[in-house]
Parts: structure tokens; sequence; C-alpha cells
């Protein structure tokens, strides 16, 4: 087997050292009904040929983004990731490196996530950032059960614009452990009345902006709302190119920042691992989940960065700790950092202005398809049609004509018939406009 | 000295060995001292080429950000450079072993990220038409197929994102199947040896932890199991056990244990953290096991990144199957089907809910199936015998020195040793893994479990070559020779030859710095201003 370095003449050599007979015996303590005796029902070893050959054939089976016109969005998107990106996080020493738990042999990846923290701070307009969570959606969980922390309430709002599985994320986590949560209906067009629901039961209001359905939504409102019941804005993200044009959620009033960092530096990967960013008040960083990297000095007083704030956490806390999340989102936060060092402010306002340019763009072609309808006013680079048909078929057909046009809400939202016309749409930098008009020329055809 | 014809030397001489001049960059030759991106970035610059129509218009309404990010970019070789330079202060495992115990820090082969990275793969959107990614839905049944075979179980909830999240995933799974059966028990059971994810997970989801005690050995007390269980009749919702444990030792009366939960009408979870010893060895559904995550970036060598990305899909017998969150593939006479709603679930199907936006990590179960496909069964067995026998090797080769908390016993893949044998040198558990830094390796996992004082747990993972454990064992037993002749400055100040000395964590957490600040502008004097 080529990644085992012993050959049988070093195992009995070793064997004879250890002083047993057989590797068998250091199984001993296995029960002996229950030790196996022959091979699993698996296939045996296999060369390198043979895998690559057999895996790329499943890979082959799938339409790749990249191959089509491609517009679906909805919590993950099409960016185009600089090379330079992809060939940093593989260095071995990025790659294969454990959690920084011995600073002085891992400055490398303690200056980067200081790094990380730094910009996500300065993007959202927050005081503090962690080090990472999984993903959007699990943080957005994580950032409501920290929110009772601070409150001592149990009350979740959440807007009827939040991601669909991002709420089922919260719902099901606050559920288990005792919270509730009031989840509004579907809001397409952001209008709803979320001020009403705030009251001195509620530990916070979650809010996603641009939401689940590309409209942009006015947190100022809401976070005075909240903040005098004494309750948390938690305002949710998923689209990060955004916050390059638009006004951040932390000049908003936000108390905690979700937000879903996939966008910069990592691909689409069939939705996972991704990069959650969260970011808060400096008053609550003590009640902050996850791994912070914090700047201190080493014995010859030289800068140095080590993890810190550990007596929240799991491994110190035990059963008091303020989440039980351990491994980070390390490699896909490296990414996000080099590829946010690579566009800085400039590169990505610029960028954000071509995503916003495109959408709008798209928008206009769509709007001139007849029987579709769109829904948003505001929008970055995402918004919703209603169509005359029930978008689900419609995008099967689009697939059919080697177009993939965007989400139908059906998918996450079954069974409910006012959003079974609606389709969520995005176009990014990586849309030409020839993308564009080939899916608003395929609409007309498939609405004909 | 040798001279070519030019007269310039080319052997080395005595160019006096111990004088270390003070550099002027804090350079010291390749180990370079690197700035933050914040203090050389600039705010014009952009590493990133992009063409942007400027007839574009606006549909922002009154949302646009005005104030600046304060982002500086990095044109592409300072961003090269910079990160390169960073890495070169990183220990990795392609760079030496890596002993952390109960980390598994084994090679990371590289098809496993070139496989990952084809786009029918890496470039594929979650929610793009599940007809347009059928490969996908087979890659993920192929991996959950590898998993529940190598486990005996019957279903496996692949999304989980990480260990912990798949022990939060295992354990709702066993609360929704209490509630489905109308009860409501209170308590978990948790042993003072388990990661201190195992109580945090319990206690998150509204469980009050019980201790259970360990024998001398370290393994469960089953008598004090039996009486705990007494003391909480028809109150407890579970166990949460590691094994093999984290003092490196099977559970040998795991089958008792587990017979114990059930007569309790409680279920068993077992941390899979340590599956790496026992793959193809024994499947922890024989040992009667209801629940257990894999840490894919432990076992199955998807690469740990510095803290992640990791993935830790849950494997789940026969009672708890039907309650597996959202998304799973169900498999029909047409085929594989994506299940992502509760309105897409049967009578038979009761999901708990959803543990994460889409599918989980697919990116890690793509590095794990090539892993697993790469070893096959015989390959799968062929590496936890050779990681046990590597931590055995280990063992022998220092217990004489060191000190064995359970006495000269076989361990699985890892071995713990107490720092008893450092009473009385002055060097502590810390000294000794900042002195092992000095010699060029990573320090074990040290202070873990708590269950042992002054804790050091070595997992040398059967990527070692017995050279490599040789070179190891040796470096020990000197370090040991050391400590116990009086040398406490070696370790003391160590390490001494690392990109840092020790650094101040105390201080780090008293008044946490955790973002770069612009410094405040030196102070003008007046002669200055002039």
């Amino acid at each position: 087997m080529r990644y085992l370095p012993l050959n049988d003449t070093d195992r009995s050599d070793m064997l004879a050292r250890v002083g047993v007979k057989s590797v068998d015996e250091l199984f001993a303590d296995i029960p002996e009904d229950v030790r196996m005796k022959g091979l699993l029902d698996l296939p045996k070893r296999a060369s390198e040929m043979e895998v690559e050959r057999k895996l790329t054939a499943m890979a082959s089976k799938n339409t790749a983004a990249g191959s089509v016109p491609f517009f679906v969005g909805a919590g993950a998107y099409k960016h185009h990731v600089p090379a330079t990106v992809d060939h940093l996080i593989q260095r071995s020493e990025f790659l294969t490196s454990y959690t920084p738990y011995q600073p002085e042999i891992t400055q490398g990846t303690l200056q980067y996530l200081f790094e990380f923290q730094s910009q996500v701070a300065r993007l959202t307009a927050m005081d503090v950032a962690n080090a990472s969570m999984y993903d959007g959606s699990t943080g957005t969980g994580e950032a409501v059960l920290m929110a009772h922390r601070v409150t001592k309430r149990n009350k979740a709002v959440l807007s009827g614009g939040l991601h669909p599985q991002y709420r089922e994320v919260v719902e099901g986590l606050s559920n288990m452990a005792g919270d509730r949560v009031v989840s509004l209906p579907a809001d397409p067009t952001g209008t709803e009345d979320i001020l009403s629901q705030i009251d001195d039961e509620t530990s916070c209001v979650v809010v996603q902006s641009p939401s689940f359905y590309g409209q942009l939504i006015d947190l100022k409102p809401i976070a005075e709302k909240a903040h005098q019941h004494k309750a948390l804005l938690i305002a949710v993200f998923t689209e990060v190119v955004s916050l390059g044009l638009i006004e951040p959620p932390g000049t908003q009033g936000a108390d905690i920042v979700v937000g879903e960092g996939q966008s910069i530096g990592n691909g689409l990967n069939f939705g996972g691992p991704y990069v959650g960013l969260f970011a808060t008040r400096q008053q609550y960083v003590r009640q902050m989940p996850g791994r912070l990297c914090g700047e201190t000095v080493d014995a010859e007083g030289k800068r140095g960065f080590v993890l810190t704030l550990s007596t929240r956490e799991q491994h110190i806390r035990r059963d008091k700790a303020t989440s039980n999340i351990c491994t980070n989102s390390g490699l896909c936060c490296l990414a996000f950092t080099i590829h946010m060092s690579l566009l800085g402010q400039a590169g990505l306002t610029k960028l954000a202005r071509i995503n916003h340019g495109n959408a709008v763009k798209l928008k206009k072609l769509l709007a001139g398809v007849h029987g579709v309808e769109v829904l948003n006013s505001v929008y970055f680079n995402e918004f919703t049609i209603a169509l005359p048909k029930v978008a689900e078929d419609v995008v099967e057909q689009l697939a059919e004509r080697g177009i993939l046009a965007g989400l139908p809400v059906s998918r996450l939202e079954p069974g409910n018939k006012d959003l079974a016309n609606l389709l969520v749409v995005a176009s990014t930098e990586v849309n030409t406009d020839e993308d564009r008009a080939a899916f608003a020329d395929a609409l007309k055809e498939v609405l004909a | 000295m040798s001279m070519n014809t030019q007269g310039r030397p080319t052997a080395a001489g005595d160019v006096g060995e111990s004088f270390r001049p003070k550099t002027f960059t804090g350079n010291r030759g390749l180990d370079m001292e690197e700035p933050l991106i914040f203090e050389f970035g600039s705010l014009e610059t952009t590493g990133v080429d992009l063409d942007e129509d400027e007839s574009a218009e606006f549909e922002l309404g009154s949302f646009k950000r005005t104030a600046e990010i304060g982002l500086p970019g990095l044109a592409e070789p300072e961003a090269m450079r910079h990160y390169v330079r960073l890495s070169r202060n990183n220990y990795a495992i392609d760079s030496g072993l890596y002993p952390l115990g109960s980390c598994t820090m084994k090679h990371n082969p590289r098809l496993n990220e070139k496989m990952a990275r084809l786009p029918g793969f890496a470039d594929i959107h979650p929610l793009q038409p599940v007809s347009s990614v059928p490969g996908a839905l087979e890659l993920i049944d192929a991996l959950a197929h590898w998993l529940m075979v190598s486990t005996n179980t019957s279903a496996v909830a692949m999304s989980p994102k990480a260990g912990a999240h798949g022990e939060l995933c295992g354990m709702m799974a066993i609360k929704a199947a209490h509630t489905a059966a109308g009860r409501d028990p209170k308590i978990v059971l948790v042993p003072e040896s388990a990661h201190g994810t195992n109580p945090a997970t319990a206690a998150l989801l509204g469980y009050k932890v019980v201790n259970i005690d360990a024998k001398d050995d370290g393994t469960v007390d089953l008598e004090a199991l039996k009486k705990t269980i007494a003391e909480h009749e028809g109150n407890i919702a579970g166990i949460m056990l590691t094994n093999p444990n984290t003092c490196g030792l099977f559970e040998r009366e795991v089958k008792q244990i587990a017979d114990l939960i059930h007569k309790a009408d409680a279920y068993f979870y077992c941390d899979g953290a340590n599956f790496n010893a026992i793959v193809g060895k024994a499947r922890p559904g024989d040992l009667g096991v209801d629940a257990m995550h894999i840490n894919l970036h432990k076992t199955f060598s998807t690469p740990h990144g510095g803290g992640g990305p990791g993935s830790g899909p849950v494997v789940l017998s026969e009672r708890l199957a039907p309650f597996a969150p959202l998304p799973f593939i169900r498999k029909t006479d047409k085929g594989l089907e994506l299940v992502e709603t509760e309105a897409a679930t049967k009578d038979s199907e009761q999901p708990f809910g959803r543990m994460t936006a889409f599918h989980g990590q697919m990116g890690m179960y793509v590095r794990a199936l090539s892993y697993m496909m790469s070893h096959g069964s015989d390959g799968l067995r062929q590496a936890s015998e050779d990681a046990v026998l590597n931590a055995n090797y280990v063992r022998v080769g220092l217990q004489d020195l060191m000190s064995l908390p359970f006495g000269e016993r076989p361990c699985m893949h890892e071995v713990l040793f107490d720092d008893s044998f450092l009473k009385d040198t002055g060097v502590t558990t810390l000294d000794f893994a900042k002195a092992m830094i000095d010699e060029g390796y990573h320090p074990m996992t040290m202070y873990f479990p708590l269950v042992v004082h002054g804790a050091m747990l070595i997992e040398p993972t059967e990527s070692e070559s017995r050279a490599a454990l040789d070179l190891f064992i040796a470096t020990m037993r000197d370090l040991v020779m050391s400590a116990k002749r009086g040398e406490t400055e070696r370790f003391s100040g160590a390490p001494y030859l690392a990109p840092r000395r020790r650094l101040d964590e105390t201080g780090a957490a008293r008044k946490p710095v955790l973002k770069w600040t612009e410094p405040a502008p030196a102070e003008v004097t007046p002669a200055a201003a002039e």
C-alpha cells in the first residue's frame, strides 16, 4: 500500500521488539466474538490510476457551473477565484498543519487568522470577528444561541427573508436547546411587518440583507426597535461581495453579524466546505462561539499571535462552554483572506460594482420577457422573478436547453402555492452578455 | 581551506560558529519576519484585474456604502511572497512527525486533492437542478456505503461539518428518538476522560452531564456505571463514550456497557475520534453503538488545514436511522433521490431537522472516498494495524524511562504517559513539550486527557517509517535523560530555536487585541515639525 512506509520485515522486527507474536495480540482487548477475522466486505486496494478513473467517471456525470450559462445563487455563488489562491492554500505548511495549539511553530496559521479577523471586522464594520464558523447557516444557529446567553431570553424572531435552510438550522438547534423561534412567512419583497414581533421577551431578531430573495433590507429601524426592547439584531448575509458596495450591517446597528464567506476564495463544492463569518460588538466578545486569535509578544518581546479567550471553549469549559465547536474552517478562511488581500478595497468595490451591474442588465432582459415580473426594487447581484408557470418545470426545461437558470423557491419551500412560480436568479462577474441573452431567449421560448 | 581558481573559499572553514549577528531586518537567514498585510498593503493596489462596464446602472436605492472599507490590496507577487513566508513559520505533517494524540495527523495523499478539484465535484452548485448532478449523489452514496460497511450500521447522516457537529447531530437524533417514544430523559453520562466537545454537546441540548468513574486501568468501571444507572433510573438519555478511549485503551467491557445502557432505554453514542485504531478490526455496530461520528479529517485523511474544514458524518443504528436529519439520499428502483425537505419524506422517515444548509462537506467526501478506495478493505485493515504497531513500538521504546499510568499493557493507536517520570526534575509537561520543538518535532497532545497528571498523549499514526520512529524514540530518551540530569535550562526557556519563543498567552487573554488597528500617529515634536 503506497501510503504505508512499514514493510513486512519492519513489521516482524517491530512485533518482536514489542514482545508479541502477531499483531492480533495488540488487539486482544477487543472481545473475541466481535474481532474481525476476515476483511470488510469492500473492494481491495486500488492504484492511483484506478481511483482517478472511477472518480473522474462520477465527476463527469455532473454539469459543472463553469461549462454553461449559470445563474444559480441562493446562498452559494459562482465567482472567479484567482489561481494564486488555490496554489497557496495547497502549501504543505498550511494544508497539513493542525489547529495552532503550539503557537511557537504555527505563527503562519495564527497570523493569517489575525488578518482574516481584521478583514472581516472591517468589511462588516463590527468591533471583533472570530476565526470562522463552519458556514453561514451554522453560524446563524450559533448567533441565536449567543443572543440567548447575552439577553437571558429565549424568543428569537426570524425574518421571512432569511434563507429557508438557515431558518431550518436555527429552528432545529433552538428547539432542541429549548428556545422559542417565531419564523415569519416567506417575504420575497421585503415588506413584512417584523417590528410588531419584537417585544420584551425577544432575545434577537434575525434579518438577512440582501435577503434570500435578493431584496436589500433597511436594518436601521429594526435595530432601533430591537434595542428599545433590549433585544439583539442579528444581521445575516449570504453574499459577502455585496459588502463591497452596500452599507455594512455594523453601521446599521447590528449586534451580531453572520455571513457566508464562500464567494471570496472558495469554490461551489456542492455546498461545502465553506466559511462562516461571525462578528460582534466588543461588549459581547466573551459570549462569542468559536476560535479567536489575538496579538501578544514572545519571551524576547517580539510580536506574535495565539489562540485566546479559550476559557469560553469546550476543551477548557466542557459543559459550560459557549459552544461545542472545535474545528473551524481554517483552510477556507485562508482562501478567503488571500483572495481578499489580492482584491483589496479597490478590487472588492469594483468586483461588487460589476456584480451589481450584471444583475441590473439581467433584470432588464428578463423583465422584457412576456409574463415575467421582477419582484425586487433594490437588490445586489440577485433578485426574484415571478413566472406565469411553475418555476421548477421552467428550470428543468431551461436545463435541457443547457442553461442553469436559478433556484425555484419551491425546491426549498414546497407546498406553498404563492411561491410555486418564483425563481431566484443571480448574475455575477462570470456571466457574459451572451450568457444573459441566451437565458432571456431560452426563457422566452419556454414560456411561449 | 580549499580555494577555487578565483581564490574564493569553497569550504565553510572556521568562521566563528557561536557568533549570531543581530540583523537589521530581524530576519535570520531563511527565517523571515513578515509584517501584517495592513502594514504594507495599499488601499489603491489590487492584485485582481477586472473589466468593468462603465455604463452600468445602479439599483441600490439608499443602500450604497459611503465610508471606506479600509482593506489593503496586494499585487500578485506581493501576495505570493507574503503567504509563502507565513507558511514557513508553520509545522506540518509534510515536514515532520506530528504525534498529536487524538488528532490523527496522518499523511494527506495529494491524489485526494486532485480528485476534489475535478470541475464535476468542485464547480457544482448545491442547488442546481438535481438532474444535473447525478454523479454527486453517486459519490455521496458510495462514501456512505463504505462508512456503513466499515461500521456495520444501518444509516449515515452525512451533513455534519466536523466532529463536534457530528456529535451534536448524533445526540439530536437520540433526543428525537426519545421524544418520538414519548420520553424526556434529562441525563447524559460522560466519562471524565472524554473530549471537551462531549459534555459541551450534551449541555447544548439541555442535558445534565453526569460523570462516570474509571477503574485504575483507565477504562469505565462497570460496577460504578450500574450504580449510576440505578440511581437515575428512567432518566438517562444516553452515554457518550470514546472507544478506543482517550487513554489509548480499548474498553474491554464495551458490550456489557452497551447492554446496560440499552436496558435502561438509553442510547450508546460513541465518539469516533479514535476510529483509526480499529477500522477493519472491529465494527462499532457489533459493539452495540447506536450513533458514532467519523472524523473524515482524522481517520480518512482529509487535510486538517490548520484547523478545518473537517467533516463528521454520523453512522446510525437501525433504531436511530429513521431520525437522520435532512438532507439524505434515498435509493429507489429508479436510482438515487435527494430528499431535502420534510414534505418529501415518507412515513418511515422522521428527520429531526437539518444540521446545515445544503448537503455537507462535499469537498471532504471526495477526498475521503479517494482515500478509502485507495486503501481498500485490505489496506484499511493494514493501516489500523500499522497505526497500533507504531504506537506500541513507541511505548516499548520509552516505557522504561517515561511513566505509563496504567502499566505496561498494549495500547491502541496512541500511547499515554503521565508526568511522574519528571518528578523532582523541575521540568513540567509543558517544558518538555516545548523542548521537543527545538528538536524539530511537533509536541504530543499535552494535559489531555484530564484523568492523568501532566498527560502526554502520543499518536504516531501509520504514516511513520521505522527509521522515523527510531529517531523520535532516541530523541525522547535524550530529552528524558537530560531532564533527569537536571539540565533544566534546555526545558525552562524552550523553545529557543523556533520562529518564536514562548508567547504570553495570559497577557493576550487579559487585554485581547483581536484585530489590527492603525497605530496612533507619533506625536509631532515642535522640532520635528519645523
